[in-house]
Order: structure tokens, then sequence, then C-alpha cells
């Protein structure tokens, strides 16, 4: 079992009014950064590189980033920069990218040096994961959205060419021109990195990633269709004329612990609060539902199971075809989502899309999410919306003292092994594999 | 109304895909093409113009239910091919309309293929850069929201969409959308290098404006006004972007007379 450590780092400002109900509304690319404060940019990116060193000494084998653009739920607009440092400054924890959005680069080669960098920096630590990014990046960077799947795919076969086949060559493709690929600085590892695909809801990019045999890391979604989205990357594995195991699934999910079950909710009802992702059902942000839309962004006909989720739908701007599909199948409609922040968050815990509470409430329910959806890989998010630095903190400590040490019993007694024990692409046992878990008594001990 | 107001769909087959269309009337050929979001079908407009018209309606290549060119990168892509396929029917030489981005279209087909087209009506045309203002970006909005601001005003939208668009109509938004953000996502509705082409075409060209058309500014037909040699401007009063569904008549006359002025410099049609 892979287990690793994610925030999204959201630019918290309790000055601007764009915090939480009292403040302005956080809609997604309405608001000016004329808001924004470098010193409290200063301040917070600080904040989450600590966490992120901490959360290594808690025992945490990934150390995961993510990337958004004009947007203030995510300050990882270069997130390979903090991946950078990261390199540096932490030690044994994988650095996790999930993941760089590639059709929105023009020039993938800089990527591709990017990340050979950084993987040679923390002597080959890195895994790179490679997304579509939402409609939201598209207008960002002003990539065309209808040209979104093809650029992913280019730039996926290029990158994987200038890391493996010596140079100098040419790439003529149909949105990549190079008359000379010959990036100097190659990765640390052999061949390269390896490569885990994050997703929501596209059917293509499961396909696609089980085609590669990458491993899938579905992002905060709803349990039953969640592990509904693994069998149809199983389908296409049997295709493929391969098995999957549980190294070809990864699952993101909410969790904090802290030091009583008052804490635990007054912090995690923070994860819907503050400018926190608007793609989370409940929380104060909205999205714009035709910027999610963006002509031929995604195949409107073949999305996951995870968008039978009213909450799922709205957040990517399909309210209302998912109810004239769910009336068509005539199923019942969701209830529209509870309307408080209190009413939210029980909604949500009920449902395991939030996990609070003490070690000994939480673990539990970790456990039924790796019993439902077997994954070899987890990562919690945490430390997110409104939450603070000491909010984090706490969790941590208590992550690493008892829950992760639990996870792995509970791990092995499933027999969930992650892409570092089973090799994802051979699914041979990798030879002194583990998911690079320290001691981590020793750790909580220090 | 005309008699002769019939407008039947036609294919035709190029080795590209099929191109799908309404065909109507008789006299010399007039092709208009449609704005972004699609042909609407035939409008009072078009069945007027078929009194003194061959009026051809494509559907641009990508868009209803002509074949998707998914190679084409530019909207000049789109412009050589509507140009093969009127070429087909009117050999001779046509009149050429273009509603905001088939404004653009023919704009492009104009500098392209001078010698094929007899007169040029320019309607809320996309294509030219305004300098002090911009274009309205309909990826920035919704569906319902840019076809509002496409109208005068609100009540004029609900007067002809109605509070909530029909499934049909919004099918076809978004199917035209995404071509239209295929050819044109960036630079959007412009070509940098399209004005100092339209300098050498000497074409008689109307450029006709709604008046509040907020849309593609006044601007933009100024500018045109500066590069086409031959050109006018007409301005249409209680009209916003889309001058053929909120001033059917005015426009039909002023096509009719534009085209009609220049009828001695084109044959009948093939």
């Amino acid at each position: 079992m892979f287990v690793g450590y994610f925030t999204e780092r959201p630019y918290q400002d309790q000055e601007s009014g764009y915090f939480g109900a009292t403040g302005r509304s956080i809609t997604d690319l309405t608001m000016s950064n004329a808001s924004y404060d470098p010193r409290l940019g200063a301040d917070l990116y600080n904040r989450y590189l600590d966490e992120k060193i901490y959360a290594e000494e808690m025992g945490f084998d990934g150390l995961m980033l993510n990337e958004h653009h004009s947007t203030p739920f995510c300050m990882g607009g270069v997130m390979n920069l903090e991946a950078a440092i990261l390199a540096r400054i932490t030690q044994r924890a994988k650095i996790v990218l999930l993941g760089n959005i590639l059709p929105i680069w023009d020039d993938p080669l800089f990527l591709a040096e990017e990340l050979a960098e950084i993987d040679m920096i923390s002597r080959g630590r890195l895994v790179t994961g490679w997304v579509r990014g939402t409609g939201r990046e598209s207008v960002a960077h002003n990539a065309a959205a209808p040209y979104n799947w093809e650029r992913f795919q280019e730039a996926h076969d290029f990158i994987i060419k200038a890391w493996t086949q010596p140079g100098p060559y040419r790439w003529e493709g149909d949105h990549y021109h190079f008359r000379y690929v010959n990036p100097w600085s190659r990765p640390y590892q052999d061949p390269h990195p390896p490569i885990w695909i994050p997703g929501v809801m596209s059917r293509n990019t499961v396909a696609w990633a089980a085609k590669h045999r990458y491993p899938y890391v579905m992002l905060a979604t709803e349990l039953e269709p969640t592990r509904e989205s693994y069998e149809y990357y199983t389908e296409v594995a049997k295709e493929e004329g391969y098995e999957t195991g549980t190294q070809h699934r990864g699952y993101l999910f909410k969790v904090h612990v802290d030091d009583n079950e008052k804490l635990a909710e007054e912090a995690g009802r923070k994860f819907v609060q503050g400018p926190s992702n608007p793609f989370l059902e409940g929380n104060q942000g909205t999205v714009r539902p035709f910027i999610q839309n963006l002509p031929g962004l995604t195949q409107r006909n073949n999305l996951l199971p995870t968008m039978r989720s009213f909450a799922a739908a709205a957040s990517r701007g399909r309210a209302a075809q998912h109810k004239e599909e769910q009336e068509k199948a005539g199923k019942k409609v969701e209830p529209p989502k509870p309307e408080t922040p209190r009413d939210t968050y029980i909604d949500q815990t009920e449902k395991y899309s939030i996990i609070s509470g003490t070690p000994d409430t939480v673990i539990p329910r970790v456990r039924h999410v790796l019993e439902t959806l077997r994954p070899g890989s987890i990562f919690f998010w945490d430390g997110d919306g409104a939450m603070s630095h000491d909010d984090s903190m706490r969790s941590l400590r208590l992550m690493g003292s008892e829950v992760i040490p639990a996870v792995r019993e509970i791990a092995k007694e499933l027999d969930l092994k992650g892409p570092f024990e089973v090799d994802p692409q051979t699914n041979k046992p990798i030879e002194n594999g583990d998911s690079a878990a320290p001691n981590t008594e020793d750790l909580a001990n220090s | 109304m005309a008699e002769n107001d019939q407008l039947a769909p036609v294919t035709m087959s190029l080795a590209t895909g099929n191109i799908s269309c309404l065909m109507g009337g008789s006299g010399p050929t007039l092709v208009c093409l449609h704005h972004s979001w699609g042909n609407p079908g035939a409008l009072d407009l078009h069945r007027e113009l078929t009194s003194s018209f061959r009026v051809i309606i494509p559907d641009m290549p990508g868009w209803g239910g002509s074949d998707r060119p998914l190679w084409a990168r530019t909207v000049r892509d789109i412009a050589i091919l509507v140009n093969h396929f009127a070429c087909t029917f009117a050999p001779s030489g046509y009149h050429l309309v273009g509603f905001g981005f088939g404004g653009y279209v023919a704009a492009e087909i104009a500098c392209m293929s001078e010698h094929s087209v007899d007169s040029l009506v320019l309607i809320g045309a996309a294509g030219l850069q305004p300098e002090k203002s911009e274009i309205l970006d309909q990826m920035m909005y919704s569906h319902r929201q840019y076809i509002e601001e496409s109208f005068r005003d609100r009540d004029s939208y609900l007067n002809h969409i109605g509070e909530e668009p029909s499934q049909d109509m919004r099918d076809l938004w978004d199917h035209s959308r995404e071509m239209t953000a295929r050819v044109s996502w960036k630079p959007y509705m412009f070509n940098r290098r399209l004005g100092e082409l339209l300098k050498n075409v000497e074409l008689p060209s109307a450029l006709i404006w709604g008046e509040h058309d907020k849309i593609i500014p006044m601007e933009v037909a100024e500018q045109y006004h500066a590069a086409l040699k031959n050109s006018a401007i007409h301005v249409v009063k209680n009209a916003g972007h889309l001058v053929e569904l909120e001033a059917p008549e005015e426009l039909a006359a002023l096509i009719s007379n534009h085209c009609s002025t220049n009828i001695d410099q084109v044959s009948q049609g093939g």
C-alpha cells in the first residue's frame, strides 16, 4: 500500500472578502487578481512546503501536488517549481504530480526537461502524472478545447520518446513540431519516472490509461461509481490481455484526524469552506457550467459512472443533462445539495466523501473505503479549504502516529499492494519493493 | 412574401465530405453563409430573396448536416471548401452574403477568389480585429447568454427564441460551437492578415450592421470600409447582431438592391 498526502494549497485570505459565507462569492474565473497579496502568497507557499516536510516525517510515502490556473482554490499554477523544491528539501517520499496538464503546454519539450530535472534532483523520487485539465485551464492558457484530447495524447507520446530515444531527431506531429529533439537532461529513473493518471469523469482517459497499464487515480469521487469506474479499467485491461491488480488502482479522498470529535468536526467542515475546490459538493464557490463544458473538451456521451452523482455532474456544469438522463432512465433525481455547511458536512460524512474524526473513528471508516475499492495507492486529502496550519499539523501528527500504521496493517490483511510493490507494467513483484514506508513509530516518537 | 419561395434540401458530395444546403428560387446565384451558431434553416429573409435569386444556404463544412472536416484548423480552410462548393453550383460567379462568422468566411473567400464572386455583402461580419473594443467571445458565455446578446435587447430575444431555447436549438448551438472553436479558438474571430489582403479586393461590397450589434463592434464595419475599395456601410436601425431576424424586410431590400445594382457584372449562374 502506497499512502500519500495531498492538499490543493488554497489561497486563504481573511482580508480580501473572498472567504466563506461572510465574504464575496467565489465564482470560477470571475475574480480579479487585484485581490492577490504576494506577501500572503509567500507565507502560504512556505506553509504548504513545511507541511509537506512534516508529512514525510510522519511516514507518508508520497507528497502529492496538483495544478490549476487562475483560481484561488489551488496555488499550484507552477506545480513543477514546488516539486523541484520538494526534491531538494525532502529525503525519502515520492513526489507525486497529479498532474501536469499536457494539452496546455505548447512546448512539451520544456516539460520533459523540467520533469527530468526534478527526477534527478530528487534522485529518482518523481512520480509523474498527466491530466487533460478542466475548462478553466483551457481558458486560462488559451488552449483550444476541441484539441484537448489529441494534444494530451501527442504530448504524452512526445515526452516518452524524448525520455527514451536518444536524439537528435525531428518530431513532426499534428500539434507539435520540433526540428531538434535532444534534451540534454534525462530522467534519473530508467527508462523514465512512473506515470500515473488521475481523473474524474472521462471514459476515454480511463481506457487510455488501461491500455498503457498506467495506474488510474480517482480523485475524490463517490465510492460506488468509483468502484464501477475501476471495473471499466479492468474490462479494457482484459481486452488488452492482462489482469489488473490493486497496483493499478489509486484513490484520493478527504481525511482529517484530530484530537477529539469536536475539533474533528470543526476542522472537517472547513473542507468545504473558504476557497476550497468548487468541484467539491457543498463548497462555497461556484463553477460556471459553460466554462467546464467548453466545446469539444470532453466527449459528452462517454462519461464515467462518477457523473451519476448530482454533485459531480453539477460541479462539471452538467446538472441539467444529469437530471434529464436520470429521468429518462426512470430514476429518481437526487435532491439538491443541502443548503448549510453543517448539512453538507454531515451529508458528505455519511457517504464517505469526508472522513473526519479521531483515530478511533477514522480508521474503521478508512478500512471501509479500502475494503470497498481495494486500491493499492491512497492519498489523504487534508489541510484544505479554510483549514489552518494548526489544523493540518494536528492531523498530520495523528496520521503519522496512529492512522498510517493502522492502514498499513489493514492493507496487509486485505493484500493491497501498491505500484512500488507490484509493477503495473508487468504485474511482477518488484525486488526489494515496498511502499517506501519508514518506521513510523520511530518517527512519531522522535 | 415571394411566390417561388421553396427552399429544398440538397446535398453535394465533395472529396472532402458532403455539404448540405437549402436551395430555392431562380436568378443569379446568391450564397448565404450562416453565423457561428449554425444554420437555423429557411428564414423569411431567405424566402424573400428567392424571388430574385437562386438562393443557396449551405451548412458550412463542420456545421449542421455537413460532414465535419476534422483536419480543418483555420477559417481559411472553411472558406476554401465553401468557395469550392459554391463554384460547383455557380461556375460563372455568385453573390456572396455572410452573417457574423459567415461574413468572416465570405471576406476570406473574397481575398482568395475574387474572380468567383460577383458582389459581397457582409452583415455584422467578424474577421478583423477591432482596435478600440473587442468582439464578444462566445466561449466565455453560455449558449443562451450569447444568443441573447445577439439580439437588440431581451424583449427581442424573448420574442424570437422564448424563455428557454428548444432542445433542437441547444443541440444546434452545441454542435456549432465546437466547430467554431476548432477553427477560431485563437485568435478569436479575426485574422490579422485579412485586413491587408482585403486591400486588393475591388468587389462591390455592402457592409450592413445592426445599430445595436453587441457582438461585432461597429468599428469593424469601419475597418472593412477602410480596407475594401468599393464598399459602403449601411446601418439598420433597431437591430442587433441578428439583423436577419430583427429587420428581415429591410435587410432583404438592402441585399437585393446591392446585388441587383451589380447584376451587369454577373452571369446567371450554373
